[in-house]
C-alpha cells in the first residue's frame, strides 16, 4: 500500500487527537475513529497506545464497529497480553449474542489471538459454538479449534475438542463437514501420528457422499483428505477413482486440480493392464487441456502441475502436443513453460511439428523465449534420436542468421548433441568456428572451447584457435579457464609434437599464476599425469565419455512423487515440497505416492496364507534374541547382530555399505559402517528409506561430516523414528534404503529384527493378560520350536528382558517352565507369548498368541491401531 | 499450505472485481473496511470460504452502517446444501434467457496450414425465476452422445464438459441428465471444449511485402468459409504494420480500413458479411528511410466477428424443464450465437 499520510507524522498529536474521537459519546464519530485507528495500523503505524480505548468501544450492536475492533485487537493482543484480557468478558459474551454472525465473528477472532491467558478462556465458549445450532457458527468454529490447536495442542487435547472435531465429520450440514475435515488435515499434518483423521471404508465412504453437497471449496478440502489416504488393494482404489472423476467438470479449476491429484495417486495403484487404468488416462486428458483456456494466471498454475504430470505420466497428453504451441500474445511465463512441456512430449510422432514451431519461436524478439527456443531445438535432438539430424540442421540455419545471442545458445546446445551422438555431426565444427570471434558469453565460449579440444585432430588450426583464447586467459570466466585447461591438455595428448610449448604455458598459467584452487588443483593433476605417464595421461584425459540422455532435465523422481502428491498447492507451482518454503513443523511430513499392487493379480495380502510372509525372519530373530553367539552380550541390553553387507562395492560404484540395527535406551538406531573402495572422495551423503512396514524413518539427515577417502571407513549412527509412511513389505521385515553421495545413488534392501520394535512398556499387566490371552481366536497362534539352547528359564528370562520381552508369569507343570510373556510393538500391537522349557532339554516351544496374527495380520492391524488409537 | 493455489486467482478475478468494478490500489485503500470484511469471510486460518460474490453481497455490503438492524441474521445461503442461491426470490414475471455462445479459436501457420482449432462453447443462463426451481436442461442426443462416446462417427465430439457447482455432476456422470437449481441471475451454466477439424470460419490470405527504406505493401483477402443463409456481423481484421510505418493509403472492396498507429495496426472493418463471399483490401504505407534498429516481434494477423442463430458445433437446446413446487409457468429463451476466440494467423514478413 502507499503511504496515504506523506507529510511527517506527529504521533503523540495524532494519538492524542484520536484518543478523544474514540472516547467521544457520538456513536459515528467513535466509528470514523475507529475507522481511521485501523487505516492507520493498515499502513503500518504504531497504534498500540490506544489499546484500551480500542477495547471501550468493543462493546457495540453495530457489527461494523466490531469487526473493526476484533481487527485491531488481533493485531495488538500480542504485543498487549495484560491488557489484552479486558477484552475476554466481551469475547465470551458476544459467543452468546443471539445473533449468529456475531457468536461466529467472536469466535472467529478469540482463536486468532495468540495470548495464552485468553486461550483458557477460549474453551468453554468454543465448546458451545462447536456444538450451536446455527451451522455457520459450526463451522467457523471447527476452524477455531484448528486454530488453539496450532497455539496449545496439549489444550485441545485435554480438552477433547479433537473428538468433538471428528464428530462433526458427521454433521449434516456439508459447509460444516468440510471445514471439520480440513481443521483435522490440518492438525493431523502438523501431528504425523496422530492417527486423527481415522480413515477408513467408512469415513472415506461419508467423505465421498459429502463431496457431492459441499460448495467447491469444501469439495477441495475433502479431496485433498482423500488423498492422504491409502486404499488397501487396487478395487478400492478403483472404486474411489470411479467417484470421483464427475468432479473433473466442476467448473472451478482448484476442484479440477485437486481430483486430479487423488486420481494421479490411486492410479499408482492400478495395475497397468486393467482395463479401468486406461479409461482413466482417457479421462484425465480433457479437463487438463480445458484448464489452458483460462486467463493467463490460471493457465500458468495449470501449465506448471501439467509439467509434473507429463513427466510422472506422459501417456496421458502425447497426443495433445498441439495445445502447448505458443501464441504470439501468450505473457512469457506462459510462454516459457509451454516450450517446457512441447519437449517433454517431443517424440518421433510429431517432431516434425514440434520443430518447424520452434524453428519459428526461435525468430521472436523475445530474448528470454528466444533462447529457450533453440535450447529446446537441442533438447529435441538428444531426446528424439531420430530427429538429430533435422535438429542440427535447423541450429545451423539458426546460426546463419547472425544473430548474436541465437548463435550462442546453439553452440551450448551443439555440445550438448555432440556428447549423446559423437563422432557423427562433426561435419558442422567449421561453420562453427568462423562464429568463435562473436562469442561473448562464459556458457557458449567453453563450449565452443570443449568442442575444439574434443575434436582437436580434425580442425587443423585448433592450437591457433585455442591460442587465441589463452592471451585473456586471466579475464576468462573460471568455466572457461577450466574448459580452456583441458582442451589444451587434450590437444597436446592428440598433437605432442606443435603443441608442447602451447601445454607448458597453460599449465603454468593455471598452477602459479592463479587464485583459483580447482584450476591450479587440475592444472597440477594434469601436469604431474603429463610428466610421470603420458600412456596414462591418455586414458585418463580422452577416456570415452558417459553418453548424455534427456534425463538431466527431469525432476528427481522422489521430489516428483512428492510434487504429485502436492498438485494444486504452492509446492506444484514452485516444484518445491513445502517444506522448502513454508515455515514451522507444518509440510515437513514428505509425501510418497502409494506403491502399485502386484501386477494383474489383484494381489490381496489379507487373503493370504497365515504362514507364508515373514516367517523365517521372525524366527531367526527368536533364536538372535537368545544372544546364541555365545552370552558375550550385555544382559540389560538388546541384542545387535554383527554387521552384515548390505552394498557391494562392485554394484555401487565404489561404495560399500554394511550395517546392523539396535535399539538403545528406547531409541532405534541404524548403524552403518561406509567404505570407500573407489578412487575419489566421496561427499554428500544421504540416505533415505522407502515406505515400509513400520513406518521406519530417518529421524535427521545421515551425518557423515568428513569426507570419505579412498580406503577409509567411517561408522555412523543413523536414530530412526517411526513416524515415515507406511505400507507392508514382502517380507514384513524388509526395509529398501537409498543412499546418495557425490557420484550416484544408490538402493539395497535388508531386513531389521521385529524385536526392533519391541518398546519399553510392554509389559502387561496381569489380569489384562489373562483377559486379553483368552481373547485371541486360535488362528492368531503360532508355534515355533527353538532349538539347542542350554539357559534356565530365569537366565532366559532375564536375556529376553533386555530385548523387551517381558516376563508376565511364571509356573512349572510337571517338570516344564512355563513363561508367560508379553511384548508391545511401536505401532501399539501386542504380542503375548507362552514358552515351555524341558529342563534338561535344550529345546524350548515357543507358542506365541498375537492379539492378531503376526504374519498375516500384523501390517493390516498396523493401520487399523495408527489410524485409530489416540 | 492447503490453500489452493487457485484461491489467490479466484479472488483477484470474481470476488473483489464485483465489489469495486475494477480492482487498483486506490480501490482497495478506499474501501479498506469492506476489505478486511471480506478477507474474513473469503478465508478463515487460510481455508477459503466462499467466494460467491452474490451470497457475500446479502451481508457484506459497501454502504455499512445503513444496515445496522437488517444485518442481524446469517444468509442461511452460506451453509446450505444449495450455496449459491437464497430462498424467498420474487419475480412477476418468470423467465430463463439461455445464450448458447461458441468462440473459435484458430492458430494458422504462416504456410497456410491449420495448427490449432478448437471451439469453446458456454451455455449461460440469465435467470428470473421465483423461489426454488428445479430445471433440467435438454441438449440434442448428438452433442449427448458424443460426450458418452458411444457416437464418433459424427464430426463433433465434446471434448471435455465444465459445468457450474449447481449442476449435480454425480447425475450427469450417471445418466447424462443436466438438473440442477439454478443461480439467480447471470451465470454461466456450463462450458464445454471441441477438438475440431472444421474450416476457419473466416479464412484470411495475406501478402505483406516489406521494401525496406521505402514502403510496405499489404494484400488481405478474406473469404467467408461459412453457409451461405448466415452473416457474420461486426468483422473487424487486425493487420500488423511494421511500428515506423507512415502516410497509409487504403482500398477495400468493402467495409473500410483505419490506421491505427498506436496499436500499429490496420484494421479493416465488415459490418456485415455473408457466408461464401470473398473481399479484398489494399494498404500501402511509406517507410523513413532511416532503418528502424529495434527488432520488431511478428505479430499476427486476427480476427473478431460474430455469427447469429448460428452454431459450428451443431449443439441444440431441446428443452428446459422447469418445476417449481408453486407451480408456475415460465418460458425459455434461446439464443444461438458463434464468435471469434483467440483467432491468430501467423504472417512470414
Amino acid at each position: 500500500l502507499k503511504v496515504i499520510n506523506c507529510c511527517v507524522w506527529d504521533p503523540s498529536g495524532e494519538i492524542f487527537e484520536l484518543k478523544a474521537e474514540l472516547n467521544s459519546d457520538k456513536k459515528e464519530k467513535k466509528k470514523e475513529a475507529v475507522k481511521k485507528v485501523i487505516a492507520s495500523m493498515t499502513v503500518g503505524k504504531d497504534v498500540s497506545a490506544l489499546f484500551p480505548d480500542v477495547v471501550n468501544c468493543m462493546q457495540t450492536d453495530n457489527l461494523e464497529l466490531k469487526k473493526l475492533v476484533y481487527l485491531y485487537l488481533m493485531n495488538y493482543a500480542k504485543s498487549q497480553p495484560d491488557m489484552a484480557i479486558m477484552a475476554v468478558n466481551t469475547f465470551v459474551k458476544d459467543c452468546e449474542d443471539p445473533n449468529p454472525l456475531i457468536r461466529a465473528l467472536a469466535v472467529r477472532t478469540m482463536g486468532c489471538i495468540r495470548v495464552d491467558k485468553i486461550t483458557e478462556y477460549l474453551c468453554e465458549p468454543l465448546r458451545k459454538c462447536l456444538k450451536d445450532e446455527d451451522p455457520y457458527v459450526r463451522k467457523t468454529a471447527a476452524v477455531c479449534v484448528a486454530k488453539l490447536h496450532d497455539i496449545n495442542a496439549q489444550l485441545v487435547e485435554d480438552q477433547g475438542f479433537l473428538d468433538t472435531l471428528k464428530d462433526l465429520i458427521s454433521d449434516s450440514n456439508p459447509m460444516v463437514v468440510a471445514n471439520a475435515v480440513a481443521a483435522l488435515s490440518e492438525i493431523a499434518e502438523s501431528h504425523p501420528n496422530s492417527n486423527l483423521l481415522d480413515l477408513n471404508p467408512q469415513t472415506i465412504n461419508k467423505l465421498l457422499t459429502a463431496l457431492n453437497e459441499c460448495t467447491e471449496w469444501g469439495q477441495i478440502f475433502i479431496l485433498d483428505c482423500l488423498a492422504n489416504y491409502m486404499p488397501r488393494d487396487d478395487r478400492e482404489s478403483q472404486s474411489i477413482c470411479e467417484r470421483v472423476t464427475p468432479r473433473l467438470s466442476h467448473a472451478n479449476s482448484a476442484v479440477v486440480l485437486s481430483a486430479v491429484k487423488v486420481l494421479m495417486k490411486f492410479m499408482e495403484m492400478l495395475p497397468k493392464d486393467l482395463d479401468y487404468y486406461g479409461t482413466l488416462l482417457k479421462k484425465l486428458a480433457p479437463p487438463l487441456v480445458t484448464l489452458l483456456s483460462a486467463e493467463p494466471e490460471l493457465q500458468y498454475v495449470a501449465l506448471r502441475n501439467i509439467n509434473l504430470i507429463v513427466q510422472k505420466r506422459p501417456e496421458i497428453l502425447k497426443h495433445e502436443m498441439k495445445v502447448f504451441f505458443v501464441k504470439y500474445n501468450d505473457p512469457i511465463y506462459v510462454k516459457l513453460e509451454k516450450l517446457d512441456i512441447m519437449i517433454r512430449l517431443a517424440s518421433q510422432a510429431n517432431i516434425a511439428q514440434v520443430l518447424a514451431e520452434l524453428k519459428e519461436y526461435a525468430t521472436e524478439v523475445d530474448v528470454d523465449f528466444v533462447r529457450k527456443a533453440v535450447r529446446a531445438i537441442g533438447r529435441c535432438a538428444i531426446k528424439v534420436e531420430q530427429s538429430a539430424e533435422r535438429c542440427v540442421s535447423t541450429l545451423l540455419d539458426l546460426i546463419q542468421t547472425k544473430v548474436n545471442y541465437v548463435v550462442q545458445e546453439a553452440i551450448v546446445v551443439i555440445k550438448d548433441i555432440f556428447r549423446k551422438y559423437p563422432n557423427k555431426y562433426e561435419s558442422v565444427i567449421a561453420t562453427l568456428c568462423e562464429n568463435l570471434d562473436s562469442l561473448d558469453e562464459p556458457e557458449a565460449r567453453a563450449a565452443m572451447i570443449w568442442i575444439v579440444g574434443e575434436y582437436a585432430e580434425r580442425i587443423d588450426n585448433a592450437d591457433e584457435l585455442l591460442e587465441s583464447f589463452l592471451e585473456g586467459f586471466h579475464d576468462e570466466s573460471t568455466q572457461v579457464q577450466l574448459q580452456l585447461l583441458t582442451a589444451i591438455v587434450k590437444l597436446f595428448l592428440k598433437k605432442p609434437t606443435e603443441t608442447q610449448e602451447l601445454v607448458q604455458q597453460v599449465l603454468s598459467l593455471a598452477t602459479q599464476d592463479s587464485d583459483n584452487p580447482d584450476l591450479r588443483d587440475r592444472g597440477y593433476i594434469y601436469w604431474r599425469l603429463l610428466s610421470t605417464d603420458p600412456v596414462a595421461a591418455k586414458e585418463v584425459v580422452l577416456a570415452e565419455k558417459p553418453l548424455i540422455s534427456e534425463e538431466t532435465d527431469l525432476i528427481e523422481p522422489t521430489l516428483l512423487e512428492e510434487l504429485i502428491c502436492h498438485i494444486g498447492t504452492l509446492a506444484s507451482v514452485y516444484h518445491k515440497p513445502p517444506s522448502a518454503f513454508v515455515e514451522g513443523s507444518r509440510g515437513v511430513q514428505h509425501k510418497r505416492l502409494p506403491a502399485r499392487m502386484g501386477a494383474g493379480l489383484g494381489a490381496a495380502p489379507a487373503a493370504m496364507p497365515a504362514s507364508l510372509g515373514g516367517a523365517p525372519a521372525v524366527g531367526g530373530g527368536l533364536g538372535d534374541l537368545f544372544d546364541l553367539g555365545g552370552g558375550v552380550g550385555m544382559p540389560t541390553g538388546s541384542y545387535v547382530a554383527p554387521k552384515t553387507a548390505w552394498l557391494l562395492a562392485m554394484k555401487a560404484k565404489g561404495l560399500e555399505i554394511s550395517g546392523t540395527f539396535a535399539r538403545r535406551g528406547g531409541i532405534i538406531q541404524m548403524d552403518l559402517s561406509l567404505t570407500n573402495k573407489a578412487m575419489s572422495v566421496m561427499t554428500d551423503f544421504a540416505i533415505q528409506f522407502n515406505r515400509n512396514s513400520f513406518g521406519l524413518a530417518p529421524a535427521g539427515p545421515m551425518q557423515v561430516l568428513t569426507p570419505l577417502s579412498p580406503n577409509q571407513t567411517i561408522d555412523v549412527s543413523l536414530p530412526l523414528s517411526m513416524s515415515g509412511p507406511v505400507m507392508k513389505m514382502e517380507p514384513l521385515n524388509n526395509l529398501q534404503v537409498a543412499v546418495k553421495n557425490n557420484i550416484d545413488v544408490f538402493y539395497f534392501s535388508c531386513q531389521y529384527p521385529l524385536s526392533l520394535l519391541f518398546v519399553e512398556d510392554g509389559k502387561m499387566d496381569r489380569q489384562v493378560f489373562l483377559a486379553t490371552w483368552k481373547d485371541i481366536p486360535n488362528d492368531n497362534e503360532a508355534q515355533f520350536q527353538i532349538k539347542d539352547i542350554h539357559l534356565n528359564s530365569d537366565v532366559a528370562s532375564n536375556k529376553l528382558q533386555g530385548s523387551n520381552i517381558f516376563t508376565i508369569a511364571k509356573r512349572t507343570v510337571e517338570g516344564q517352565d512355563m513363561l508367560y510373556q508379553s511384548v508391545k510393538l511401536t505401532n501399539g500391537i501386542w504380542v503375548l507369548a507362552e514358552m515351555r522349557i524341558q529342563t534338561g532339554n535344550p529345546n524350548y516351544t515357543k507358542t506365541n498368541g498375537f492379539r492378531d496374527c503376526m504374519q498375516k495380520q500384523m501390517y493390516d492391524s498396523t493401520s487399523v491401531v495408527r489410524f485409530s488409537s489416540k | 499450505m492447503s490453500a489452493s493455489a487457485v484461491f489467490v486467482l479466484d479472488l483477484k478475478g470474481k470476488v473483489f472485481t464485483e465489489y469495486f468494478k475494477e480492482l487498483e490500489e486506490e480501490s482497495i485503500q478506499d474501501n479498506f473496511v469492506v476489505v478486511y470484511e471480506l478477507l474474513d469471510e473469503l478465508m478463515d486460518f487460510g481455508f477459503p470460504q466462499t467466494t460467491d460474490s452474490k451470497i457475500l453481497q446479502e451481508y457484506i455490503t459497501q454502504k455499512g452502517n445503513k444496515l445496522e438492524v437488517a444485518k442481524t441474521k446469517v444468509p442461511t445461503t452460506v451453509t446450505n446444501a444449495v450455496s449459491w442461491r437464497s430462498e424467498g426470490i420474487k419475480y412477476k414475471k418468470n423467465e430463463v434467457f439461455i445464450d448458447v455462445i461458441e468462440s473459435i479459436n484458430v492458430l494458422v501457420n504462416a504456410n497456410g496450414s491449420v495448427m490449432s482449432s478448437d471451439i469453446v462453447g458456454s451455455i449461460k443462463l440469465k435467470t428470473m425465476l421465483s423461489g426454488m426451481p428445479e430445471l433440467r436442461l435438454g441438449l440434442n442426443d448428438r452433442m449427448l452422445f458424443a460426450l458418452t462416446g458411444r457416437d464418433k462417427g459424427k464430426s463433433v465430439a465434446m471434448e471435455d464438459v465444465k459445468f457450474h457447482q449447481c449442476v449435480r455432476l454425480s447425475r450427469f456422470e450417471s445418466d447424462r441428465t443436466i438438473s440442477f437449481i439454478p443461480p439467480d441471475g447471470e451465470s454461466e451454466l456450463m462450458s464445454y471444449r471441441i477438438n475440431t477439424h472444421v474450416k476457419p470460419l473466416i479464412w484470411i490470405e495475406s501478402v505483406i511485402e516489406k521494401f525496406s527504406h521505402s514502403r510496405v505493401e499489404i494484400m488481405v483477402k478474406a473469404k467467408g468459409q461459412f453457409k451461405k443463409q448466415s452473416v457474420a456481423n461486426n468483422v473487424e481484421i487486425h493487420v500488423p504494420v511494421p511500428s515506423d510505418a507512415d502516410s497509409p493509403k487504403f482500398k477495400a472492396s468493402t467495409g473500410h480500413a483505419k490506421y491505427v498507429p498506436e496499436k500499429n495496426l490496420v484494421v479493416w472493418s465488415i459490418k456485415s458479411f455473408p457466408g461464401g463471399k470473398e473481399f479484398l483490401m489494399r494498404a500501402h504505407f511509406g517507410l523513413p528511410s532511416v532503418e528502424n534498429h529495434e527488432l520488431e516481434g511478428r505479430p499476427p494477423i486476427t480476427v473478431k466477428f460474430e455469427i447469429p442463430y448460428f452454431t459450428v458445433s451443431g449443439i441444440q437446446v431441446r428443452y428446459m424443464k422447469i418445476i417449481e413446487k408453486s407451480g408456475y409457468q415460465a418460458l425459455p429463451w434461446v439464443r444461438y450465437i458463434t464468435q471469434s476466440g483467440d483467432y491468430q494467423l501467423r504472417t512470414n514478413s
